[in-house]
């Protein structure tokens, strides 16, 4: 049996819908920005509410390096992608690696900053209401890179095996959209946290 | 669109051994399996959860009851309230729309399919993780048993301080599994619908059960997030010295309840949303007429999704919100009533000069109509924030917001069920025990919650073990218990006739209503492959077209 | 199925535009007269004779304080009643020691919440004396359907001779009882204030003037020799899971203290 019987004029307009995995990753990346709305939220709301302890002024000290490091790294991530739709395998291979470094350059320097924090300044989750949003939103988002360095490990360990081929290039594209997304959130947390927060 | 079945290499004649076929159950990514894995276990905690308001409202049958304790009281409530929303009323329609959306939009599968399988999974041993917590006994300090800090589980009650043991984290821990199938499920839903419709099913073309769970599944992704949240910080509070909600530190109790709300009144419109999307499909058939206003239906479905981001605080009228923040709330929930009410309107309209087949399905919509109209209006009194004051947190509450999801949500899922029966197993259920069900649940309904208004007037709090003779209260909170018992009884009506008409039911065919979707175009129950070859659709009714080429749809359209 | 023809779908029925406009023209009329009311509730200068209560919520029992009168009392509130020409209403302070509270007696107003570190306020301007009920409307924990509330508005000469009585310290007796003896050396003085005596604890109810109340255990128990013999021996026959516990005194050493306990008119 055959499609309804049609002897329409439309019958032949090209029919094309959105690809599924930007769709999808643009409803991930929906629900995370709810979450994080939530801890920012939280943050504002207890700026300057902390009744005793390390007030943001007095301990932090500005990241300006790691976050050079971390939004670079989705400018790099975006010269991958090209070059992988392009079929060149090396140096896509090449700057998906450099995205990985910089994101962990940005982890280590978050880790370093903590410990000054603790052992420096004492300041804990539980030290104060600053403590404990600082930590949470801070962590939340160390968090997200630290799963988003995963996933591109793992992309570049199959790089390496050989398995990634020019026809990959849209999933790597949605791999990209995550990464750009932790970078925007980290722009936001510094902006409430380091600017705003202080 | 193909009513043949390609043969399939394991339909043999001796069907496989029993731990085969279990185990094709469990490893499923297959959307309709999945949909029934999905309701099956919503019917069974639907069942769980009908026991523990048993239990309460025997406790409650008179003053000064001693059926159970204060302790297990508690507990029952809030295993009551958190059992239903989330393992029974959320689970069911994920699963109806599991099953019914690639059908419906003429695809093989939902788009991420082992997603699907993981969102499932997760629901479910989240429901296991929450009971689980009743082995806990007296536990520690007496509170290692079930969570007892009700369905909202407001700070700081939740706080180690005043819940030590371990019944709330099993409360959160449940939840936050839970939430990652509910997100994942609406990721799948969206994207299924945005990217998989077949050919010539343009976004003004598909059934409205689609538009409705797409505005569904956008509400979870933004609702549940804030949940998922809000608990990750009650965890921070619990276990590494946080002090999200502590009070003492200058933590802020009322944060958590405007979390807590901007998750909770959006799961209201989670939950009712694709009710109306059954009556939305349901009422068309039942009086042959296409639905009245489509375009219209959609744009009020979108609105009430938008509103419902804005209402939250009408849970929080007496918290001590300054009059302008009391103000807005007022205004943004009464405004979310003149959607609702349109789509009433066209409901009505869809009837209006149609041929009515009173069949179960159509009776269960027929009474959503009229009961979900009476608690929209108990709701629009509430909205109202001084008289909110006087019965917020009172069991007129309680009887409006069991109106709405059992007068309402649970009515039409009822028609869903004897709707889509047919389909999916292949059977047609037995129409008299349906309407027997139907009758015996109205007045079973209708004596719990229409009398369960009075005592929320007459002063009675929500949330007691027991009250005080004296108050008023006696007569309806005995009558509100006997309607609990003819309601269990109609629900074994139910459950039996789903049972028997599954064995012994005539072979229903694949469009025992002459209806028009695409499901109707595929055998009872559809084959793994849903259709041989992927439809065309030019009108939101492919089988009327179908079956009156002379006259079809799109000349209208 | 069969039917009718489908294309009569388009047709709208002579009642729809009405029916749209009506939601909406109800909405505005029924906000506009809501946003009213909430104003003449919420946004209410307190006069200048008002009464200032200050209420604090525990579990499972009401503190009242009345700052300026110097009177500190439990579960039994008394307030004077108003005269609608010449209005003296009760203005209360809703603080909460540990958890969510709600103060609800509905015969005098709607409900509003005692939230820890979150101060809030109500007023109620009864113009009837008498006995008004209600109890705590937002769950506290285990023992919150016995948190019950009793509001006594009196009339002025009723209400200021209360006042007076409620001042006063305890009425001690020349020598001290064995009943007085046991409940200052029991863990009672922790939680209990007895004012003039050694008793100063703030955690559970002023006992100053228990026998001036109708009830005990925020209204659990009717105040009787017998159910205040079965409390102070054990609280959770009364009220299972308050935060009171039992002792572990003896019938004997029970009876003491009930007896003792009765002398506080």
């Amino acid at each position: 049996m055959s499609a309804p019987s049609a002897t329409m004029p439309e019958a032949n307009i090209p029919w094309s819908l959105p690809a599924r995995g930007p769709v999808g990753m643009y409803c991930l990346i929906a629900a995370e920005t709810a979450i994080f709305t939530i801890f920012v939220v939280a943050y504002i709301f207890y700026i300057g509410k902390s009744l005793s302890g390390p007030q943001p002024q007095d301990v932090l000290r500005v990241p300006i390096f790691f976050t050079i490091c971390l939004l670079s790294s989705s400018l790099t991530m975006h010269f991958a992608v090209k070059l992988l739709r392009g079929g060149r395998m090396r140096s896509f291979g090449l700057w998906w690696l450099l995205t990985i470094a910089l994101g962990t350059i940005f982890l280590v320097g978050t880790f370093r900053e903590w410990r000054h924090l603790i052992y420096d300044e004492g300041l804990t989750i539980q030290t104060n209401l600053f403590g404990t949003t600082y930590y949470s939103l801070v962590g939340l988002h160390a968090f997200h890179v630290t799963v988003g360095l995963l996933a591109l490990a793992t992309v570049s360990i199959f790089t390496l095996l050989g398995h990634v081929r020019q026809e990959h290039a849209e999933r790597a594209e949605v791999l990209s959209l995550y990464w750009h997304f932790v970078d925007v959130v980290w722009v936001v947390v510094f902006v409430v946290v380091y600017v705003i927060g202080r | 669109m193909s009513t043949e079945s390609i043969p399939w290499p394991n339909s043999a004649v001796t069907p496989a051994p029993l731990v085969e076929r279990l185990h094709e159950w469990v490893t499923t990514v297959d959307h309709k399996r999945l949909g029934i894995l999905y309701i099956l276990y919503a019917l069974l905690f639907l069942v769980i959860g009908g026991a523990e308001a048993t239990i309460m409202r025997i406790q409650l049958i008179r003053p000064h009851n001693h059926f159970v304790s204060p302790q297990v009281f508690n507990r029952m409530f809030t295993m009551h309230g958190t059992t239903m929303i989330f393992f029974s009323a959320m689970p069911i329609l994920f699963g109806f729309a599991n099953y019914l959306i690639p059908l419906m939009i003429g695809a093989r599968d939902m788009a991420f399919p082992r997603l699907n399988a993981f969102s499932f999974w997760m629901t479910a041993f989240g429901g296991l993780l929450l009971y689980v917590s009743f082995l806990g006994g007296d536990g520690l300090y007496g509170a290692g048993n079930a969570p007892d800090v009700g369905w909202f589980a407001y700070a700081p009650l939740t706080s180690k301080t005043f819940s030590r043991g371990h019944s709330t984290d099993f409360w959160i821990l449940s939840l936050l599994v839970s939430g990652f199938g509910s997100i994942g499920t609406a990721i799948n839903i969206i994207a299924t619908i945005l990217c998989m419709r077949c050919r010539g099913m343009t976004l003004g073309k598909m059934p409205l059960l689609a538009w409705l769970n797409l505005t569904m599944a956008g509400l979870v992704i933004l609702a549940v997030s804030p949940l998922t949240a809000a608990q990750l910080m009650l965890l921070v509070d619990r276990y590494l010295g946080g002090h999200f909600f502590d009070t003492q530190a200058g933590g802020s109790a009322v944060m958590w309840m405007h979390f807590f709300w901007v998750f909770g009144h959006p799961e209201v419109y989670v939950l009712v949303i694709p009710a109306f999307a059954f009556a939305s499909e349901i009422i068309p058939v039942f009086s042959r007429k296409a639905i009245f206003g489509y375009p219209v239906m959609v744009a009020a479905t979108v609105c009430i999704g938008f509103i419902s981001m804005s209402v939250w605080a009408h849970h929080m009228f007496t918290v001590g919100m300054s009059s302008a923040a009391n103000t807005f709330f007022v205004l943004s929930t009464m405004a979310i009533a003149v959607p609702t009410g349109i789509k009433i309107f066209n409901w009505l309209a869809t009837m209006w000069g149609g041929q009515i087949h009173f069949k179960t399905p159509m009776l269960f919509c027929v009474a959503f109509l009229f009961q979900f109209l009476i608690a929209g209006l108990t709701g629009v009194m509430l909205s109202s924030a001084p008289f909110d004051w006087q019965l917020g947190n009172s069991y007129f509450v309680i009887a409006h917001f069991h109106y709405v999801i059992v007068g309402g949500i649970l009515f039409t899922l009822f028609g869903a069920f004897y709707y889509w029966f047919p389909k999916m197993s292949g059977k047609m259920y037995n129409e008299a025990l349906g309407k027997l069900h139907f009758w015996l649940f109205i007045i079973g309904f209708h004596l719990t919650f229409d009398f369960m208004h009075i005592p929320g007037i007459l002063g009675m709090p929500r949330r007691i073990y027991t009250y005080e003779p004296g108050r008023g209260w006696d007569i309806w909170n005995l009558i509100v218990t006997i309607g609990v018992f003819v309601q269990a009884a109609s629900m074994l009506v139910f459950i039996g006739n789903l049972l028997w008409s599954y064995f012994r039911g005539e072979i229903a065919g694949s469009d025992p209503w002459d209806a028009w979707t695409l499901e109707w175009s595929t055998t009872s129950p559809p084959p793994p492959y849903n259709f041989a070859a992927i439809p065309e659709v030019k009108s939101r009714r492919p089988l009327w077209d179908l079956e009156h080429p002379e006259d079809p749809d799109w000349l209208y359209e | 199925m069969t039917g009718v023809s489908p294309h009569r779908f388009m047709e709208a029925p002579s009642w729809n535009s009405r029916g749209r406009s009506f939601p909406f023209s109800s909405v505005v009329v029924l906000f506009l007269a809501t946003a009213r009311v909430i104003a003449s509730i919420q946004n209410v200068e307190q006069p200048a004779n008002a009464l200032n209560v200050t209420v604090i919520g525990h579990q499972y029992w009401w503190e009242y304080r009345y700052p300026s009168l110097k009177v500190v009392t439990a579960n039994e509130l008394h307030i004077p009643v108003s005269d609608p020409a010449h209005r003296t209403p009760t203005f209360l302070t809703l603080l909460s020691a540990d958890t969510d509270h709600s103060f609800w007696v509905p015969r005098l107003g709607g409900k509003t919440d005692l939230i820890p570190n979150h101060p809030n306020s109500m007023w109620m301007d009864p113009h009837e004396t008498g006995l008004y009920l209600g109890q705590c409307a937002q769950y506290c924990g285990t023992q919150h359907a016995k948190m019950l509330l009793r509001v006594y508005v009196d009339s002025r000469e009723d209400f200021d001779r209360w006042i007076q009585e409620q001042r006063q310290p305890a009425h001690i007796p020349e020598t001290a009882s064995e009943g007085q003896r046991i409940f200052e050396e029991t863990a009672c003085v922790n939680c209990h204030t007895i004012a003039g005596t050694r008793a100063n604890g703030t955690d559970g109810p002023d006992l100053t003037h228990l026998m001036s109340r109708q009830t005990i255990a925020a209204g659990a128990a009717d105040n009787t020799p017998g159910n205040l013999l079965a409390w102070v021996y054990d609280p959770a026959v009364i009220k299972p899971g308050c935060r009171m516990p039992s002792m572990g005194l003896s019938t004997e050493q029970a009876g003491a203290v009930a007896a003792y306990l009765e002398t506080l008119r």
